[in-house]
């Protein structure tokens, strides 16, 4: 019966062996060249085993008429042989090197003891030569599919996380040229067609278009771009031909940026990889000396200890078997392969995670700390009101302005885009501009100060409040009170589908720092259901802010501080996980956050939390499976009601099994 | 200084082996090893030769995982 069984199975392998080899064996990408040769192996040994059991032993009798007496044993043992070695020779050399190095006990050694014990057993029986080269050929057939698995995901995942282009267009003698994009010095002109990826960052010399972002940010909202606009390498040009001036190198676009760091992510191991390689590390041996323990105890118990026969046979057999149910190679392989699709899929969202660590802290996110201005609100300020003016509007507007006109602030900006026309700098002298509390300067001869309440205190100018919210610019000309400028900012539409959706998650606590007025502050965060806010803060009062609420977590929890990058590095660093927004074209931001994320979407975050819970889901489904299967098979192999095949199950196919789990941490574009 | 290698390893397991050989090898002041993106980065102590260094590496390697290679 088993060798029906046996015979069935090796057709089986015979047959997907050759499928294999057909199929994918020519393209280069199907498998390397090490897993093909071992491929042929399997296929002639499996063949020459499956021919020889046909052809029984007393066929090979015939031939001692033939030749010489007992002519049929030598040339069938020669036969049998010749397909062990064919087989099993890198296992037997693996084997004598592990001895050489001092690393006697390994799943080589054991299996080359066991397998060639039993064709000595049967050179002596003239007998059954079939298990000793089945087993060692599933053996092989179980690590060759180990390898192609573990390297087909890898290759897949890398795959579809490159969004590089192949090449650059230049324009040579009126003609347009393909030419590789790392050869394409800084400062050249490409040009870009319609339906093709820009390679390179620069900035956009001649052509209006539209782009698609999608393979930055996973939206597929396009951008318009005009010349004289930046444009980032990645994005898809959709409509019309752009020639760009590059500003870069290729290997320093951001396109080429992204893959190296989403790459290189997954060399910052998380908490759960780092406890595997632990556990595997005490594991191996532990499982190879029970194995030693169990080929050499009983029988020698049952010889010295009950006077029956040794058994050696089945003993060593059943160790064999334990060693390869206990194999931790499906735990130590798909937990890692789990983070890196989950790093890929989240990228492929506009998503970029630095590392897995952070992947896994994301969804164990206990307190989200927000900065207000270009994080929850869209930070371009627009002016909203002009009261108790003493002055004509426009020419407080103007005052205002000019005053500003020297600074970068998003405030500044809001004044001179009121004001319409370009700030006349000449008018303007002596500007000083004070952190926090605004600017004052010398216009027409006449001192302008502009700011908020502390700047009026400090000027000892009596102000009036206002019983509007936003963000109030007083004005004060030669020392006279002039009048206030309300400036408010938007909201981003889907900040406070953002805030509920983090609540809903278990985000326990949601913050919000901004250098705003306070009833500013509050109004926004009473919009979107913020828990606390915290305002008025100097830009260097952030970090300090997120150094008490770090002391507030319990437990495992995590603080997670996003904010726009470009001027929130330490607070960024200082957070568990920093995570910046709307980072697409920020170096910087790209450099201080943990967590980038491509647009300025605030349900990314909600996203990224999401993806993180299934990754760990995932990671976690695996443990208990592998974990699982593994330990029913090994008591059954130890008391001998498994045998080898369902050794190789529980290896393989718990291996392939936790592999395809794992490669659903791809699939996030739902989340 | 830092450095990547490309690296073949076949299994998750021999990878980790690699890791801490490496790390155990003179002149190695921290190794990490990517079995996913099958790429070892190293950092080496100051004023070490990086091509003895990695010989060193490559050795220690091959000692604890015949079947693995580091392309130099």
């Amino acid at each position: 019966m088993q060798e029906i069984i046996v015979n069935i199975m090796l057709s089986a392998v015979l047959l997907t062996d050759a499928l294999f080899l057909l199929v994918n064996g020519r393209r280069r990408d199907g498998m390397t060249a090490k897993q093909r040769t071992m491929l042929i192996r399997i296929f002639i040994a499996a063949a020459v085993l499956l021919g020889l059991q046909y052809l029984k032993a007393e066929t090979f009798a015939r031939l001692d008429g033939y030749l010489f007496p007992s002519a049929g044993r030598w040339v069938r043992l020669a036969l049998y042989l010749a397909d062990y070695f064919i087989i099993g020779h890198d296992i037997l050399k693996k084997a004598g090197k592990g001895i050489l190095n001092k690393r006697v006990f390994d799943e080589n050694f054991l299996m080359a003891v066991a397998t060639a014990g039993a064709v000595i057993l049967a050179v002596c029986e003239n007998g059954d030569y079939l298990e000793a080269i089945a087993v060692m050929l599933l053996y092989q057939v179980g690590e060759w599919f180990q390898s192609y698995a573990v390297g087909k995901s890898r290759r897949n995942i890398s795959d579809l996380m490159d969004i590089r282009p192949d090449y650059a267009n230049i324009e040579r003698d009126g003609s347009i040229e393909k030419i590789d994009p790392d050869e394409v010095a800084a400062g050249s002109m490409i040009v870009v067609q319609p339906g093709e990826k820009v390679p390179i960052d620069g900035v956009v010399a001649e052509g209006i278009s539209c782009l698609n972002t999608s393979a930055l940010t996973g939206e597929s909202l396009p951008r318009e771009v005009k010349a004289g606009d930046g444009i980032i390498s990645g994005c898809i040009n959709m409509t019309g031909v752009l020639k760009i001036r590059t500003t870069k190198e290729f290997g320093e676009s951001t396109v080429s940026k992204i893959l190296d760091l989403v790459e290189n992510a997954s060399s910052r191991k998380s908490r759960s990889e780092d406890f595997i390689s632990k556990f595997a590390k005490v594991y191996t041996p532990a499982v190879c000396y029970s194995a030693l323990a169990l080929a050499i105890l009983p029988p020698l118990i049952r010889m010295i200890g009950m006077g029956l026969s040794a058994d050696w046979r089945t003993w060593v057999y059943r160790a064999l078997s334990f060693l390869v149910i206990s194999c931790p190679c499906a735990l130590v392989i798909s937990i890692p392969l789990s983070f890196f699709a989950g790093i890929g899929g989240a990228s492929r969202e506009g998503v970029l995670v630095k590392g897995s660590n952070y992947l896994e802290a994301l969804s164990q996110t206990g307190i989200v700390v927000f900065d207000k201005t270009g994080t929850l609100t869209q930070g371009i300020f627009e002016v909203n009101g002009i009261h108790h003016n003493r002055i004509e509007e426009e020419r407080l507007i103007e005052y205002a302005a000019l005053a500003e006109s020297a600074s970068s602030h998003p405030i500044s900006k809001s004044l001179q885009r009121a004001y319409g026309k370009e700030p006349d700098r000449s008018r303007v002298r002596d500007v000083q501009e004070i952190s926090g509390n605004g600017v004052i300067a010398k216009v027409d001869d006449m001192e302008v100060a502009a700011g908020n309440d502390k700047l009026m205190d400090r000027l000892n100018i009596t102000y009036i409040d206002c019983h509007d919210t936003g963000t109030i610019i007083n004005l004060a000309i030669n020392g006279v009170y002039a009048g206030h400028i309300v400036i408010s900012d938007i909201v981003k539409p889907r900040s406070a589908e953002a805030i509920s959706a983090l609540k809903d998650m278990g985000v326990k606590k949601t913050v919000m720092l901004t250098g705003d007025a306070k009833k500013a502050a509050q109004q926004v965060a009473d919009s979107l259901g913020l828990d606390q806010v915290f305002s008025e803060l100097l830009p260097a009062d952030k970090v300090f802010k997120v150094e008490e609420l770090m002391k507030e977590k319990t437990g495992k929890a995590k603080l997670a501080f996003v904010g726009d990058g470009v001027n929130d590095a330490p607070a960024l660093s200082r957070a568990d996980i920093g995570i910046a927004m709307g980072a697409m074209g920020s170096d910087a931001a790209i450099e201080a956050a943990d967590i980038v994320l491509m647009d300025d979407d605030p349900m990314k975050i909600v996203k990224a939390i999401r993806i993180s819970g299934k990754c760990l889901r995932i990671v976690y489904q695996n443990i208990v499976m592998a974990m699982g299967v593994k330990l029913a098979c090994l008591v059954l192999g130890a008391f001998g009601i498994a045998n080898m095949y369902l050794a190789v199950f529980a290896d393989v196919g718990v291996m392939i099994l936790a592999v395809l789990n794992a490669i659903r941490c791809l699939f996030v574009r739902k989340l | 200084m830092k450095m990547t290698y490309r690296i073949e390893v076949d299994c998750a397991n021999c990878a980790n082996l690699m890791e801490d050989a490496a790390l155990k090898s003179t002149g190695v002041k921290h190794a990490t090893v990517n079995f996913m993106t099958q790429k070892m980065i190293v950092e080496f102590a100051a004023g070490q030769d990086p091509k003895t260094v990695m010989q060193n590496v490559l050795a220690a390697c091959k000692k604890v995982e015949p079947d693995c290679e580091i392309f130099l």
